[in-house]
This record gives structure tokens, sequence and C-alpha cells, in this order.
């Protein structure tokens, strides 16, 4: 039998962070310091750092990134339009104020423009200090950043672009209108004829999730002509289960796919592949009928 | 507000702080209401929550009594009028129809003439038929592009004055619903010069009294009474409204003729909203409805801009039959996009989730206030330009809001209890009507008991309910019958004296 006072190695601090998932699951991660916490005009954006994760940011207690997982999420909303739409020049991204959706954008030397409409410079200003490994492209010089709501910015715009990518929080915040009929059908006006958009479309499988999903679903699918879901793997997101939509006034997302050209520009990537790309349009079957269910 | 003018503490609430005295106090009731609390009625406890069925209690002499009051309600009610600039304010749990209601059963008995733009709320010719008093319209302009009727020319309430020495007092809008003010300083000195009394309906004015740049309230004009919809953009509780009055009003007398119909159980509930609310308009209205005005301006350039749409303004100020409007107000008129306001408003609701105020048939008419955000102007906005895009059409063969001039047969009071039948819509031409027919909102009638059916009447009704206006006021819920006089054997004299 040990003493009772025998000397136990000290232990670490019980300090986490936590995030309801569900209203009867939490999602907890432990955290070794809290390195930002600001209030801006729109949200609470805090920065901390994580044995497992890394660095994660929460807007309003919510995770949006963490340097750990965020690849997954950055690649797979911007490769896939890229491999299906050769000519994409003119690129309009909302939200992502990180600077991870860039990041992976700039990557491509066809690229003319790339306009970032975030309504928060607080979110910009903070990922630029503390997460530089995303924020890294946003002083390219095709990239233009514009601090404006974005119903505003694209209602002024026709036929602008080729690529609109909608890196929004979830439809419950200060992102509610980026979720809504009047928000995609000013983005089908600002997309050229045979544009794309692509939008974080969330998770299909807590009922509020899967609710708001099928509700900008049916949005989606009322204002363009194609319009599929694509599903990811997300440790850091509810149910570890993401998905986003593919927009098209013309081209389809599998059958345009153009393998050889993409794998000739030598993108190298760590979660998108072509033959996933094909594979993450094929979803179970529950979510097909939840999809079906509102595309009548 | 004038802030020289208030001579009493106006960081006071003294409903609200005797309330929160009587929660602490834990006393125990045995007397009404039964839900004791809430606690005998645990499922609207759980809906609306403790915090408010717990102040759900009766009169009682700390709380005061609004029939009677003397303490805590007489206060609150003396800080409402330093407010709002009057020699006296009662706080109104009938909504704003009951103000209404007052003033009219407080000046005019049966047979007196009441001077009024015919584009009046319901609860105006409601009370004329409770008391038997008869409406002289004086006709207000309409704009015709517009399609909206505005406010009362001058010249108009000085030839109604003149035309009948013997009425007793002048109504005026101020504003209209869609925010056009009259000449209400000119108005309420002809109408003491005629020994008439001014009544202000100010369902759409509370802002009026605190913002800054905003039209003449009518306290400031001289009016002798104003019905004041608290609720709306003072931001109370449904239902809660203030009666104001000038210093030649007998307070007593009013307060009499409002106990004859106001209910003797007058909620706290509305009595300490009005409270509060009537201390943050105070406090903070000139900065609230500084932010309101800037959110409706932007919204009005942002929908200027998309084109088809016109958003109007100060714009249409003409120094007479609209000498002032009033900028909080988001008015669009959508005829040249091919769309009935009223089709526009069903689309931002069924297609966009957007619920606007109403939609006529020429106009929408979004309501702001202190509760919104831009973000949610930007949908709006947002809306509208998809909107256009999307369901524009010719705007040939849409139907203008013509103004129909009404011809008065009899009083609304005679023809609301006189010997009636139904008719088919169609059959009803060149009869008298006995009940209301109005669109809701905005509810200012089409017909008013007592007038005579024309064909116009019955094309705007029929057009109305095609493009899906509400429509409310018979008896017949589906309006494909209209009740009639039977008894066309009117008292003669009355009837030339009416009709001339």
């Amino acid at each position: 039998m040990n003493s009772p006072y025998e000397v136990q190695a000290p232990r670490e601090m019980e300090l986490w962070f936590s995030e309801f998932h569900a209203p009867d699951v939490k999602h907890s991660i432990r955290v070794t310091r809290h390195l930002y916490s600001q209030k801006s005009d729109y949200q609470q954006i805090d920065i901390f750092e994580t044995p497992e994760f890394g660095k994660v940011l929460a807007l309003d207690g919510s995770v949006m990134l963490t340097e750990r997982d965020e690849f997954i999420y950055d690649e797979m909303i911007t490769h896939v339009p890229m491999s299906v739409h050769q000519n994409i020049k003119d690129i309009l991204v909302i939200g992502a104020g990180d600077g991870g959706v860039v990041r992976e954008l700039a990557r491509y030397d066809r690229v003319r423009r790339i306009d970032l409409v975030e309504m928060d410079p607080q979110v910009v200003e903070a990922c630029r200090v503390y997460l530089p490994e995303n924020a890294c492209r946003l002083d390219d010089s095709r990239v233009h950043i514009y601090f404006d709501n974005a119903l505003r910015f694209i209602r002024r715009k026709s036929e602008e672009y080729d690529l609109i990518i909608v890196d929004s929080t979830d439809p419950f915040g200060p992102s509610e209108g980026y979720f809504t009929k009047e928000f995609y059908g000013i983005c089908y006006n600002a997309l050229k004829e045979d544009g794309i958009m692509v939008n974080q479309q969330g998770s299909p499988f807590y009922k509020h999730d899967a609710e708001a999903m099928q509700r900008s679903h049916k949005r989606i699918a009322s204002t363009f002509p194609i319009s599929r879901v694509y599903q990811a793997h997300i440790p850091t997101y509810a149910a570890g289960y993401w998905l986003f939509g593919f927009a098209s006034k013309k081209y389809h997302p599998i059958d345009d796919l153009d393998a050889a050209k993409w794998l000739s520009l030598n993108i190298g990537t760590r979660y998108y592949t072509t033959k996933l790309h094909i594979g993450a349009f094929y979803l179970p079957a529950f979510l097909e009928k939840m999809l079906e269910e509102v595309e009548k | 507000m004038n802030e020289e003018k208030t001579a009493l503490d106006q960081n006071r609430a003294p409903i609200y702080e005797a309330l929160q005295t009587f929660r602490h106090m834990r006393v125990v009731p045995f007397d009404v209401p039964g839900h004791k609390h809430g606690r005998g009625n645990p499922e609207l406890t759980a809906f609306l929550g403790e915090q408010c069925v717990g102040i759900d209690v009766n009169s009682m002499k700390p709380l005061d009594n609004l029939c009677h009051p003397v303490s805590v309600i007489r206060e609150a009610e003396e800080l409402a009028a330093d407010a709002f600039g009057a020699a006296y304010a009662f706080l109104m749990v009938g909504g704003t129809t009951s103000c209404v209601q007052s003033m009219v059963l407080s000046t005019c008995k049966r047979g007196d003439k009441i001077i009024l733009p015919r584009n009046v709320h319901r609860s105006v010719i409601n009370a004329l038929v409770l008391c038997g008093a008869v409406p002289v319209y004086v006709n207000p302009e309409v704009d015709r592009s517009l399609g909206i009727s505005l406010g009362m020319r001058r010249e108009q309430v000085a030839k109604a004055i003149a035309e009948n020495p013997d009425a007793v007092a002048v109504l005026v809008n101020n504003p209209t619903y869609y925010g056009i003010s009259s000449d209400i300083k000119a108005i309420v000195k002809m109408a003491h010069e005629a020994g008439m009394y001014c009544l202000a309906d100010e369902a759409h004015g509370t802002h009026f009294y605190f913002g800054a740049g905003m039209p003449t309230s009518a306290m400031e004009a001289g009016a002798d009474m104003s019905s004041v919809s608290m609720h709306k953009s003072g931001g109370s509780l449904t239902q809660s409204s203030l009666l104001l009055i000038g210093p030649n009003i007998n307070k007593g007398y009013i307060r009499q003729i409002i106990n004859l119909t106001q209910t003797t159980s007058a909620s706290y509930l509305l009595m300490s909203s009005l409270d509060i609310s009537r201390r943050n308009l105070a406090l903070r209205g000139k900065e609230v409805f500084s932010k309101v005005v800037g959110m409706a301006d932007y919204a009005r350039q942002e929908i200027n801009a998309i084109g088809g749409y016109y958003a109007f303004g100060r714009d249409l100020v003409n120094g007479n039959s609209v000498f002032d409007f009033d900028l909080t107000k988001l008015s669009v008129h959508t005829r040249d996009i091919g769309l009935a306001g009223i089709e526009v408003y069903d689309i931002l609701r069924d297609e966009y989730d957007i619920q606007i105020e109403f939609g006529d048939i020429g106009n929408i008419l979004a309501y702001l206030s202190i509760g919104d955000r831009p973000q949610e102007l930007e949908r709006l906005v947002s809306a509208l330009a998809e909107i256009r895009r999307l369901y524009q059409k010719d705007s040939r063969g849409l139907m203008s809001q013509e103004y129909i001039d009404p011809q008065v047969v009899t009083s609304p009071q005679e023809a609301f209890y006189a010997k009636k039948k139904s008719l088919p819509l169609r059959e009803s031409v060149g009869q008298v009507c006995s009940e209301f027919v109005m669109c809701y909102p905005p509810g200012i009638p089409i017909l008013a008991p007592g007038e005579r059916i024309t064909p116009e009447i019955l094309d705007y009704i029929e057009y109305a309910k095609a493009k899906g206006c509400s429509m409310t006021g018979p008896e017949d819920p589906d309006i494909l019958y209209i009740n009639v006089i039977v008894d066309q054997d009117l008292k003669t004299n009355e009837r030339s004296r009416l009709i001339g």
C-alpha cells in the first residue's frame, strides 16, 4: 500500500472548452491557453490553444476551425468546384475571414480575382495575428477584402463571377441572412451563365441542424437548375459529419469533373482527391431521403 | 420631447416600482385572478413565464385602481402627461380604439356633427355608431400616381367648418398609416376659432413626441385630445395606449366617459408596459428614433436603387395635403413592377419568410422600429430586388387605388341599427349599406354604415378580394353578400339635412 502522504506528480489544470452539438450532446476540448477573447460589433470572438487540435477559433462559442482539421473543410469547399469548372477566374468568397479558403484558391494560377466579403473586420485582424497559417494568402495581390454585409455587396453585382463560395457561420446567428432564398437569388444573379455556388450546408445528423439543412437545400434547389450535396468528415463539427452544397447553372459536379486536368496542376492536397470528389456525392440513404423530401 | 417642459423625474416608473415591491412582499392571494400568481395554471405559467403571470394581479391599495387612480397609477399618468407635454394622460388598456371612442363620446352627442377625413380608422366610425353623431367628411386629396389618400387641405377644412358651423369637433389623422401629416397647427386654430374641439388620431404618431425633426405632435399643435398607440412605435405591449388631453378639457368628465366602456379589471401587464415604455421614450427616445430614421432612409435609398420600386419620403411634401412626412415609415410603391402591393406582401411572406405590415393595391408598408437591425433590412431590400427580377410583369391592367367619394345617406348609427336584409354583392347597387367593408390592415373603410353602394365601390371590393386583400367588416365572412337597409323610409328631414 502506498502511503497517503506520498508525493504525487502535479496534475494539469482541468480547463475545457465545451460546445453543445445538440441540446443533449456536448463536445469538449481541453484548453491550454486562452489567447484572444473580444466582443466585436457582430459576435464574440475567441482563439485558444489546445493540445489535440492546436489553435481553435470559436465565434459565439461555436468552433469555426481548428488547426488540426481545417484542411478538410477548406480543401473540400474549394477544390470540388475548381476541378469541375476549368475556367474559374473571378471568385467571390463570403465570410471566411480566417483566410483558409482564400489560401486554397490562391494556389491556382488561373485565378484572376478573389473578392472576399466579410462583415467582421475583427475576425480578420485576430486571424492574421493568431492563425497565420490560414491568413497567409490574404495579402496576395489578387485578393480584395471588403468589410460589408454580403447581401448588400452581392445585390449590386450581375453576371460577374465564375464561382461564389459561401463560408458562413451556422444559420442561427449573424449569418442567418446567408441561408435565405433572397441570398441564393442574388448569388445566382451575380454568377456568369456557367457559374457555380458552393456553400457550407451544415450537418444532417442532429434534428436542429438537419431541419436548417433541409430548409436551405430547398431554397437552393428552387433557385439553381443543378443542386447537389456532398459530404466530408470533420471531427470538430457537430456529429463530425458535414455537408456542402454544389449549386450550378451549367456544370454537373461529377459528369463535368476533369480529373486528368486537375491532376496535371499538381496541387498537393491532404484530404481532397479526384476519386473522393466523386465518392463525396454518394450519400447515405437517410440523407438522400431528406433531400428528396424538399426537392419536390 | 421638449426637455425644459418636463418638470417631473422621468427616471421614475411608479407602477413598475410598486409591482416590484409587491413581488418582494410575497403577498398571499385570496383575491382574483384565480390562477394565483400562476400556480393554478402551470401550463400557462410554463408558456408565459413566472415573471409575467406573477404580476398579473388585481387592483389593490398599494397598486392603485385604473377606474379611479389616486396613487401609483395617477403618478404614472402624470409622468406620461409630462413626457408628452399634455395637461393630463390616461393609461388605456383597450387599445387605441378605446381612446378614439372616448374622444368621440366625450365631445359628440347624438345628432352632433363631427368633421373628419374619410380615411379614418374604423374605430372612429364605430364610435359614431355608438353615440349617434353624424360624420361630415372632408375628402382627402389623393396622390393619383401612388394611389394613396393624403391629408386634409387647409381650404377643405375651412370650407367644411364654414358649411357646418354647428359641428362640434374636427378630427385629424396625425399622421395617416402611410406617415402623411396634415397642417395640424392650422387646423387646430381654425377649429378653435369656430368654437370646435380638435381631436387627433395619433395611432401612428407616438414618436412625434420624442424624435428630433419629426412632424408636429397634436399636443404641441394645441389639439384638445389625442389617441396615442404606445404599443406601435412606443414599444409597449399590444393593446396598451394613451389618451392625452389639453388644458381646456375637463379631466374628471373624461374619466367618467372612459369608465363607461373600460374594463374594471385593467391588466397590470399592460399598465406596467406603458409605464416602462414611457420612461424609455422620455430618457432615450430621441436617440432611438434617430436610429430608426437612419435605417429607414438607408432602406429607401437602397430600394430606389433597385429600380421599378418607389420608396417615398419627404419628396411628397407639398405644404398642404402633405404638410409633413414621417420618415420612420417605409412605404414602397410597387405598381410599376406590375405587381399589386398585396401581391408583393404575399410573396415576401410565402417565399422569403418576411412579414411586413401591410400591402394594399399599389403599395407595401414595412414597419421599422428600434427592434430592427441592419442585417434584416438587407434581407428585405434583397428580397425586393429578387421579386423584381423574378416576378416583374407588365403593369398595364393594374387598378390604381382611386379614392371613391362616399355618398352619406344616413348616420352610421341609424344605418347600423336599421332593419336590414342580405343581398348578393352585385345586386346591392344603389342600396344603402348597413355595415363596414374594409381591407385590414389598414382598416380604412371602403364602405361605412349609411353609405350608398355604387358600381365603382363593388369593382374595387372585387378587385381587392381577387388580389388577395384580407377583407373584413361584413357579417358574411366570404363577402359574397352584403347587408343593406330595408326600410328606406328614413326621416326625410334628417335625410335631406345629411345629403345637403
